[in-house]
């Protein structure tokens, strides 16, 4: 596939570069460059799923690769992954109940009996469904649709499967590299409209006459604050600069334009000002397995001060920035050291930075990290497109979206060769 | 910075015309033309060198790439094969939208014969970047290209523009940082025109000279010795046609940019660019190679860092600038200190000591070793027991059981040092016998740019190794493979210099001492060029403080005449007292004068005035001089606080009939009566000024004798009103 090929290389090459700004940006990028692959993929008679997952796992593990401090490459990679496996899980599912119900059929000819075994195989279905993952709130609602829709699937199935064995392969490989496309689509759906189901909660969280504080800029946090103001909701916004990128000069031009009352704050001034405030909303660059974030860096300084004036601490994050793993995983790298001429000018300090004379090593260090982490017990609400979870329960909404086997992108691959 | 730049990208590709017609090319000089890699360049090009165990070739790359370049010509020349080679196998040949493409010359002795052999083969189409290949950037280019377009499109003579950069304006600091001497350059603040360029300015000398032209042509000019000329250059084609005229360009910098300042015939202008907080360097020598390297790991340069641009290869940063490869082997006891990168698959035994230092991969470093500030490339072996301090070790390097590197040694690949042996500091060890001192001054690096005896020599190095071995037994101790070069007569004070260790302190207070006489020096001599880089021109060697006075008393001079004229102004027109006031003000501010002057240049200007309008007698002028001194008695009042200035007003009033206008010398009682009678003098004043003329030469008591009538009145109106108190 030479045509996937160069777009993969492609994206790879603004993946190291850092050329690509933005968890959503790289997730919806990267879920389009992965639709592409699957559709590119040459499907085989035997096991259909086994190699779509073994083309994903491929691209997926040299895209995480590239740049391994954005975790959101390797969320939707598992995502894909996942939405592979369920697919298939559902096709067979699906095809033992046409085989179990051809094979009655062949036994007798009342149609009457029909629906009984049907209904049986849906029953299998959704039974190795949850022996699978563990039972979640959600897959316990979506049981009872499930068994309705199934036998009605099986059946118009059915009618086909009688009729010649081949036709059902190439159908079922048409059919399982389709539904998978489907669901990519879903998922693209999902990462491009977080943003707007995120901020369609915001009213429920911010009140009239509320102080709300933020540090930097996120689009997330500018959208949901925009959407309780365009609700007619009165409050003022405090927006700490965000030092050393001063991100938040951005935000609050942005938000002053869209007609907030705005006030602009160091980010040392912060702890001052956190007893003035009602709730603190900032966007994350990650969530964690435990609930923990990886966020701009300073805003572990702002959790502890929000804890410090049990002020609610709220974490705005869209699904595809959850993260399967937990931030002690050595696959993890929780930061990135940028550039130190974001924070001083080299060409003033470069006199500082002198090796040739003394012991050869300079006496300056400048250290510039990007993250922070601030661990689940700081974080008072998660707020994702699905809606508000505790810090708690985010290790089950990230049960849904993922399958166990697919954590480790590298190692498997590595035991697969 | 992020967003900020991609807003500057975006805008550039928005001016359609402008990219259809070129894109963006580079001509990446891919050999340095000079020697002083040797002995690692007779082996392999410098710019496949490894930097923080990456060819330095590639920070080079990368970064044009980043910076929206969209082809780059190579040029190559010495050991061009191997760079081929390189760039073929590397993914830079497989970049979407990027090209690379070589240009392989043999007989190339210098940048300017690469240009013109550019310029013959036809492919440079518009403005474009010339580097070398072993620069290190991560500036953004969108600006200095706009300028250099925006230049172009006023002046088609702006042909080049010149990035520098900020650094500490002191000899020694540039000499320790990067080894370069100090460089001057005098550019136009304004347009930012390149003016003067000098970077071998002798020292002993002292001084710089430049041309009066310069001067006189530009309304003003800063010399700088503060800048830092980072090697990266935007220029339009005609750069490449200059070269092909003028057969005998060779060197970049001393021919072509010094060339074009000082030869005006075509008009040719280059332009500088300043970079601030981006970074920019290139690797000249060994010094600048350590320093550069340290400055990667400290990551100035990301995002062309090596966790960064190796990417697959899971390079991991830890704490305290810790650079480690995922599979490296390392002993418990093992003692990392920090800034320290190792490559993959390298193997460090028990108790081993590493600071600030690079190794490679696939290195196997024993037991009780001791690294600092040292670079250890691909494949070395160093057994237990060996010390090395800023050495710079090659590929395949063996140092036997307790060898020692001291400062400055330089290890060409597969070198075999004996056991206990003690490379001495600053000594280039190398297989290759040295050239004969042939071309020693000469800038060639080209010795075996034919790939047949690159072959042979590499024959050489696999099957002679033997009769080398029992050969150079004596001169790497026992077991040792190699030659030690040796260093010229007069070339082994200048070692230090360029070298990867750091300057001994002899050298360094040496350096300080130096510059000190230099100092002291110049400001014995008649042009000064300050530290600032100001430049100063001292009238005589008498001392300094006549000079001041005579300044001070130019500038009263030009005060009190501007004061006149904003005086004459206020009558004429009739302006307020108050803006008057302002005025006044306002100039004392700008001319440094205390308000003693003030009124003594107001007092002077309003008597002037009397004088010059029209009168036929004394007592006409009296009367003029009444008026005047009436209307505008509020102004002279506001400068007059104390005792002191008034007492200024009536020496002036002395001055003037002495010098000025005689005329007033007969009326001089009955103008200081006036001024009484306004309560503009007091008669303390008067009184203080009477007694300080007492003890005054006779010719100076003139005024003195003619007012002693109102002086004396004065004294008993006093006298009374003490009695009437009593």
């Amino acid at each position: 596939m030479p045509d996937t090929q160069a777009l993969v290389n492609d994206f790879l090459n603004k993946l190291k570069k850092r050329k690509i700004e933005g968890s959503q940006a790289t997730a919806k990028q990267t879920a389009e460059l992965l639709r592409s692959v699957i559709s590119q993929t040459r499907m085989p008679y035997t096991n259909q799923a086994a190699a779509l997952i073994h083309s994903v796992k491929a691209v997926g593990e040299r895209l995480v690769a590239a740049n391994p401090v954005e975790l959101a490459v390797g969320n939707v990679v598992r995502r894909v992954l996942h939405i592979i496996r369920e697919e298939d899980l559902s096709l067979t599912t699906a095809a033992m109940a046409g085989l179990n119900l051809s094979a009655e059929s062949d036994d007798e000819d009342d149609t009457d009996r029909d629906n009984h075994p049907a209904l049986s195989a849906a029953a299998i279905a959704s039974a190795s469904r949850s022996t699978l993952r563990p039972p979640s709130l959600q897959t316990l609602l979506e049981d009872v649709p499930d068994s309705a829709a199934v036998p009605h699937t099986s059946s118009s199935g059915g009618d086909s499967e009688g009729k010649s064995k081949s036709a059902d392969k190439s159908s079922r490989s048409r059919k399982l590299k389709h539904d998978v496309i489907e669901a990519v689509n879903e998922l693209i759906q999902d990462i491009s409209t977080c943003r707007e189901l995120i901020a369609e909660q915001a009213v429920e969280h911010i009140h009239q006459n509320e102080v709300i504080l933020t540090l930097g800029s996120s689009r997330t946090v500018l959208e949901f604050l925009c959407a309780a103001k365009e609700k007619k909701r009165s409050f003022r916004v405090f927006v700490a600069e965000g030092a050393p990128r001063y991100q938040g000069h951005l935000l609050a031009k942005e938000l002053v334009t869209r007609g907030l009352q705005t006030t602009l704050i160091t980010d040392s001034a912060v702890f001052a000002m956190i007893s003035r405030v009602n709730m603190v909303i900032v966007g994350a660059h990650a969530v964690m397995a435990n609930g923990g974030v990886i966020a701009p860096v300073g805003l572990n300084m702002v959790a502890l001060a929000a804890q410090k004036h049990a002020v609610p601490f709220v974490v705005l994050a869209g699904s595809h920035k959850l993260c399967p793993l937990y931030p002690h995983h050595p696959e993890v790298l929780l930061n990135e050291l940028r550039s130190p001429s974001e924070l001083l000018d080299f060409g003033e300090f470069s006199d500082c930075l002198d090796f040739g004379s003394g012991i050869g090593a300079p006496l300056l260090h400048v250290v510039n990290p990007t993250f922070d982490y601030v661990p689940p017990k700081l974080v008072s609400l998660f707020i994702t497109d699905t809606g508000g979870h505790n810090p708690s329960y985010m290790y089950r909404l990230i049960a849904d979206y993922y399958s166990a086997d697919d954590l480790v992108l590298e190692r498997r691959t590595a035991s697969g060769n | 910075m992020g967003a900020q730049k991609k807003g500057a990208t975006a805008r550039v590709s928005e001016d359609p015309e402008e990219l259809a017609r070129h894109p963006l090319q580079a001509i990446l000089l891919a050999d340095s033309f000079t020697t002083k890699f040797r002995p690692i360049t007779l082996e392999r090009p410098k710019v496949l060198l490894p930097l923080v165990n990456i060819p330095m070739i590639n920070y080079t790359l990368a970064w044009l790439e980043s910076a929206g370049v969209e082809e780059v010509f190579v040029f190559c020349c010495a050991h061009s094969k191997q760079v081929i080679g390189y760039l073929e196998s590397s993914e830079w040949s497989s970049q979407p939208n990027f090209s690379v493409t070589t240009i392989e010359s043999h007989n190339s002795i210098s940048a300017g014969d690469a240009l013109r052999l550019i310029y013959e083969r036809n492919v440079i189409h518009g403005d474009f970047v010339l580097i070398s290949g072993d620069t290190v950037s991560n500036m953004s280019l969108t600006q200095a290209l706009q300028e250099h377009k925006d230049r172009r499109k006023k002046d088609a003579n702006a042909i080049m523009t010149m990035v520098v950069k900020q650094s500490k304006p002191s000899p020694i600091t540039q000499q320790s940082r990067l080894g370069t001497d100090e460089l001057f350059m005098a550019i136009n603040p304004v347009t930012k025109q390149l003016l003067y360029y000098e970077d071998k300015a002798e020292y002993s000398k002292g001084f710089i000279s430049l041309d009066k032209t310069l001067i006189a042509d530009n309304p003003s000019v800063i010399l700088h010795n503060d800048k830092q000329d980072c090697y990266i250059d935007i220029c339009s084609q005609e750069v490449l046609s200059l070269f092909t005229d003028n057969f005998d360009y060779q060197h970049l910098r001393r021919h072509f940019v010094k060339g074009l300042l000082v030869d005006d015939i075509m008009g040719y202008k280059i332009f500088t660019h300043e970079i601030h907080s981006s970074y920019a360097a290139r690797i000249d020598n060994f010094r600048s190679y350590d320093t550069i390297s340290k400055d990667i790991i400290q990551r100035w340069t990301y995002p062309f860092v090596p966790d960064v641009l190796c990417g697959s290869s899971a390079i991991k940063v830890e704490r305290q600038g810790t650079y480690r490869a995922s599979d490296v082997t390392l002993s418990r006891s093992a003692q990392l200190g920090s800034f320290i990168f190792i490559g993959q698959g390298t193997k460090i035994g028990n108790d081993t000591k590493i600071s600030h230092s690079v190794i490679g991969e696939r290195c196997t470093i024993g037991s009780n070793v001791t690294i600092e500030g040292s670079y250890i490339w691909n494949n070395v072996t160093i057994e237990d027991g060996c010390q090395l301090r800023n050495a710079i070790v090659c590929d395949g390097v063996i140092l036997k059981s307790g060898a020692v590197l001291q400062p400055g040694v330089i290890l060409s690949f597969k070198v075999v040092v004996g056991q206990q042996f003690v490379v001495p500091a600053y000594s280039k060890v190398s297989l290759l016998q040295q050239p004969t001192q042939q071309d020693s001054d000469e800038e060639l690096e080209y010795a075996d740019s034919t790939s047949g005896t690159g072959e042979l020599r590499s024959d050489k190095l696999n099957g002679d190794i033997a009769p080398d071995l029992s050969e150079t037994a004596s001169e790497l101790g026992t077991g040792g493979v190699g030659y030690i070069w040796k260093v010229f007569e007069g070339a082994y004070d200048e070692e230090w210099r360029h070298s990867v260790a750091p300057i001994p302190t002899d050298k360094l207070v040496k350096l300080m001492l130096d510059r000190d006489e230099d100092e002291e020096l110049l400001t014995q001599d008649g042009n000064v060029i300050s530290a600032s880089g100001e430049l100063k021109t001292v009238s005589d060697g008498n001392g300094s403080e006549d000079d001041d006075n005579e300044d001070s008393r130019d500038d009263y001079v030009s005060f009190e005449k501007e004061v006149e004229a904003t005086f004459l102004r206020a009558v004429h027109e009739n302006v307020k007292v108050d803006l008057a006031v302002l005025e006044v003000n306002a100039l004392r501010l700008s001319y440094n004068m205390a308000s003693v002057d003030c009124g003594g240049a107001i007092f002077y200007s309003m008597m002037k005035l009397a004088v010059e309008s029209p009168h036929n007698s004394a007592s006409e002028l009296h009367r003029n001089a009444a008026d005047i001194v009436t209307t505008w008695q509020k102004l002279l009042k506001s400068f007059l606080h104390d005792i002191d200035e008034e007492i200024e007003v009536i020496l002036k009033f002395e001055e003037m009939c002495l010098e000025s206008a005689k005329e007033f010398a007969a009326l001089f009682p009955q103008i200081l009566h006036l001024l009484y009678d306004k309560e503009i003098l007091h008669e303390d004043a008067i009184l203080r000024w009477a007694d300080e003329k007492e003890g005054a030469d006779e010719s100076d008591k003139v005024f003195l004798k003619r007012s002693e009538k109102f002086i004396q009145w004065l004294r008993e109106a006093e006298e009374e009103e003490e009695e009437e108190d009593e």
